[in-house]
């Protein structure tokens, strides 16, 4: 059984040793050798004429790559006028636009992005430098090399200087490569064999790393479902089914809260409420009373309508009875609404009506009439107004006077 | 004590042996447990678990009232901690980046810990803004991925801007630990006789092979991540500092605030780092690593640092008045003889008052004094982001809504704990990993290099 050799390996002792060795060895025409140091030595890749690195280029590129990145990113959740979808693009929801508006900005505003695009320019470019120099230029993790664990290695990763030519170089004479280490001063000359048999490192070997990511996919995955369960406080029994439970600290979503909910019984309150009525004789802010309560007679003898009759209060007044109104009354208070049955209201083109006072018509809408419930809650006091004005241009457009179409 | 500063100082002292500096460097990790270290250890597992399971159990069971933030004061100790904890991961990348692009050789022997705060002081600042949103487990919200809601972040938000800015400096600064250490691991590789630790190391140190092919790409890497660090770190304080200066707040809304936090940052990063590393050379035996040379010069980037913190708070005071805006100088004024008088004294006392002693060369050569300044420092420097933060909050435009501060202990066991977390990851750093960087240092031991260079020099 022969022992294959790897390379022929030199210690040296002081940097200027090694260097002066390695131009003589870079000048010998040898092609597969390495100078090994325990540190970077200054004018050594001069020395062995290497050619400079081109990892710059890959830290420009994957830099821009992370720059464009941002742009678009930022563009299409944020900051793009398209009018285009997801769904129109065919792309998952997942990936829907949200674009909106802030402080009165154009939905593109550069200078707000530019943090994003910075950060993410400096990580895409950082975090390919360092995996293209370690995996592609210096082919690492590579624990399988002849080199590692030979008295050769532990000495240059501590304090000596070390060369060596592989055998694999087309000019490698063993005996040759001796006499030239020799010559040049070193203080140990050593062959390095393969191992025995080439067997995969225990690292490198793909069953390991196939059970690593098997390992790290299944705990996180079942991690992930049972911590989803923790948090809506689902408790899986197997055989059984789901438990849901009242809250686990801290995941209750503020559910148990010291406030009290409406029906409550109060500890604080003398009658053991939780809803209180207002204090006596006191007015929540714009809730003024409504002064003819009960009193249709007096309000039908004010002719004051607060909100003045103007384009835009008419607009409004048309809204609001045509959302709140207009189901019963019909679109042009005729009294023709669109729920038929009972709900029958007299048209608002009546005399009667037409007599009837603003106030008085105000009067109907706080407090309903007959079957008219009070509209006070739905409408404040402004709308109410409105609606008025609105009511009194449809009397008028329904009995128009000549002097009307001028 | 006369130290002529034109000629060329020895950064390793007393040895050019190689195996030497490895030898000291290596032996925290090769012995056996010492009881200065357990001791270490168990305090500061202890206040990590004790004090800041507490205050974390009671946050997340109780919510945000636990704590002392309460109208008007929405933004309290949380925030004014986050500040100080990422403000001290400063130091570590201004020591390993910048200093190495001056090719300031003497970093060599701190950078690595440096680096090492640097992780664990950014790891303590996430606890805070991550639990100031209250519900930390659904913290990835503020991420932008594709979600089943079809719903994605504001980008226009400083916050957003702040969890881009803070995760991409945790993991830039991650990852340029991690090249510095591959080197430095596969030396232990080789001199380690454990099987476990050969293991560990091995697969650390991706069969590294101190190849000088892999060394040219290495330090040309190297050199590209200190020039990309450079300005990420410029650029994370600044984006800390938008979080306020964005807002309309008087004493938060100004343009100086970027380079004022940067400078802050970096002042308070030292002060860290020599509180620290004062005590770690000492427990280690690493006086002749880690000289007094070292000490000093960083006690004068902490005065400088300190001169330019003290122009910001004379400039903030100038504008204020200068700018004529009536609430911008009531809240200046406020500072200084209003309700946190107390604090903002503190702050100009510890941060401009107290280094100024390092204008004496005697003084800033005094160990013990070092170490007095650099605690008074990190005090200062916790009160700065105290000042900014509640001063501004506390009486702001609507004179109706101002009101007094008061932590409650929960804050003050969080603080505690965060200071637990940070010192346990950075005793078991010490203990495991090399808190020198021994590649990098023996490239600077006297002869090291060789007399002359195989061509022409660069």
């Amino acid at each position: 059984m022969s022992r294959r050799l790897f390379s022929t390996a030199a210690l040296f002792n002081t940097p200027d040793e090694i260097m002066h060795a390695a131009e003589k060895v870079s000048e010998a025409g040898y092609e597969n050798w390495d100078v090994n140091t325990p540190y970077p030595l200054h004018g050594m890749d001069h020395a062995m004429h290497l050619k400079p690195t081109n990892l710059p280029y890959v830290t420009l590129i994957m830099g821009l790559v992370g720059l464009g990145f941002a742009v678009f990113l930022q563009w299409w959740t944020n900051g793009s006028a398209l009018q285009l979808g997801a769904h129109d693009l065919m792309l998952p929801r997942w990936v829907e636009r949200y674009p909106f508006v802030i402080g009165g900005k154009p939905l593109f505003s550069l200078p707000a992005f530019v943090p994003v695009m910075f950060e993410l320019t400096v990580l895409s470019a950082a975090l390919s430098t360092i995996a293209a120099m370690l995996g592609i230029f210096c082919g690492l993790p590579h624990n399988s090399h002849p080199l590692h664990d030979t008295d050769y290695m532990k000495a240059v990763s501590c304090d000596q200087y070390g060369l060596y030519i592989e055998s694999s170089d087309p000019n490698f004479d063993e005996a040759k490569v001796e006499t030239l280490f020799k010559d040049l001063g070193a203080t140990e000359v050593t062959s390095i064999y393969r191992p025995f048999e080439q067997k995969p490192g225990f690292i490198s070997h793909v069953l390991f790393f196939g059970f690593l990511i098997a390992t790290a996919v299944g705990v996180s995955g079942k991690a992930y479902f049972v911590y989803n369960n923790l948090l809506y406080a689902r408790l899986v029994v197997p055989g059984y089914g789901v438990i849901k439970l009242d809250h686990i600290i801290p995941y209750n979503w503020m559910v148990n809260q010291p406030r009290l909910d409406a029906q409550e019984e109060s500890t604080f309150f003398k009658n053991g409420r939780s809803m209180q009525n207002p204090v006596a004789n006191t007015v929540a802010r714009g809730y003024m009373p409504y002064k003819y309560a009960g009193n249709p007679d007096a309000a039908n003898k004010d002719t004051h309508n607060p909100v003045p009759m103007t384009e835009e209060n008419l607009a409004l007044g048309k809204k609001m009875y045509e959302i709140t109104c207009s189901m019963c009354h019909g679109d042009f208070a005729k009294g023709e609404g669109r729920l038929k049955g009972n709900l029958v209201p007299p048209s608002l083109h009546s005399s009667k009506a037409k007599k009837w006072t603003d106030a008085r018509m105000y009067h109907v809408i706080v407090e309903g009439q007959n079957v008219m419930p009070s509209y006070a809650k739905q409408l404040d006091e402004k709308e109410r107004w409105a609606i008025i004005h609105y009511v009194r241009a449809l009397q008028r457009a329904m009995d128009a006077k000549e002097s009307d179409l001028k | 004590m006369n130290i002529d500063y034109s000629k060329h100082v020895s950064l390793v002292e007393g040895t050019t042996n190689l195996r030497e500096v490895d030898d000291v460097i290596a032996a925290p990790m090769e012995n056996p447990n010492n009881p200065r270290f357990l001791m270490a250890l168990f305090v500061s597992v202890s206040l990590m678990v004790f004090c800041g399971g507490t205050a974390l159990y009671n946050l997340l069971g109780f919510g945000t009232g636990t704590w002392g933030n309460q109208n008007p004061v929405m933004w309290g100790w949380p925030i004014v901690n986050f500040v100080f904890w990422v403000g001290i991961g400063h130091a570590g990348t201004l020591i390993s980046a910048i200093l190495f692009l001056m090719r300031q050789t003497w970093r060599n022997s701190i950078a690595r810990f440096a680096e090492a705060m640097t992780i664990f002081a950014v790891i303590t600042a996430l606890v805070f803004p991550l639990l100031h949103t209250g519900r930390p487990w659904l913290a990835h919200y503020l991420l932008p991925y594709p979600n089943e809601r079809a719903l994605w972040v504001n980008f226009r938000s400083p916050l957003l801007w702040d969890v881009f800015a803070v995760s991409t400096y945790f993991t830039v600064s991650f990852f340029f630990w991690y090249v510095g250490l591959i080197p430095d691991f596969a030396t232990m590789r080789d001199r380690t006789t454990h099987k476990v630790k050969k293991f560990v190391y091995s697969l650390l140190s991706l069969g590294w092979r101190f190849s000088n092919r892999h060394w040219q790409h290495y330090e040309r890497a190297y050199l590209i991540l200190a020039g990309l660090c450079t300005p990420l770190v410029l650029s994370v304080h600044s984006i800390v500092s938008f979080d306020f200066a964005v807002s309309l707040i008087p004493g938060w809304h100004t343009t100086i605030f970027p380079p004022y936090f940067v400078a802050g940052a970096i002042f308070s990063g030292f002060a860290m780092v020599l509180t620290v590393l004062i005590i770690v050379r000492k427990i280690f035996y690493m006086e002749h690593i880690i000289t007094l040379n070292h000490l000093e010069r960083m006690a004068k980037v902490l005065m400088a640092t300190g001169l330019m913190v003290g122009y910001a708070y004379s400039m903030e005071f100038f504008i204020a008045w200068y700018s004529g805006v009536e609430a911008e100088s009531f809240i200046f004024i406020n500072r200084a003889f209003g309700p946190y008088a107390w604090a903002y004294w503190t702050m100009i006392a510890c941060n401009v008052v107290f280094p100024q002693i390092f204008w004496f060369k005697k003084l800033r050569r005094n160990i013990p004094v070092i170490f007095v300044i650099s605690i008074t420092t990190n005090i200062g420097m916790w009160f700065e982001r105290f000042v900014i933060t509640v001063t501004s909050l506390h009486r702001d435009y609507l004179p109706s809504s101002w009101g007094y501060f008061t932590p409650t202990v929960y804050d003050g066991l969080l603080y505690l704990g965060s200071f637990g977390l940070f010192f346990t990851g950075v005793i078991l750093f010490a203990r495991f990993a090399p808190v020198v960087a021994m590649a990098e240092l023996k490239a600077v031991v006297d002869g090291a290099q060789p007399s002359h260079h195989g061509g022409d020099h660069e």
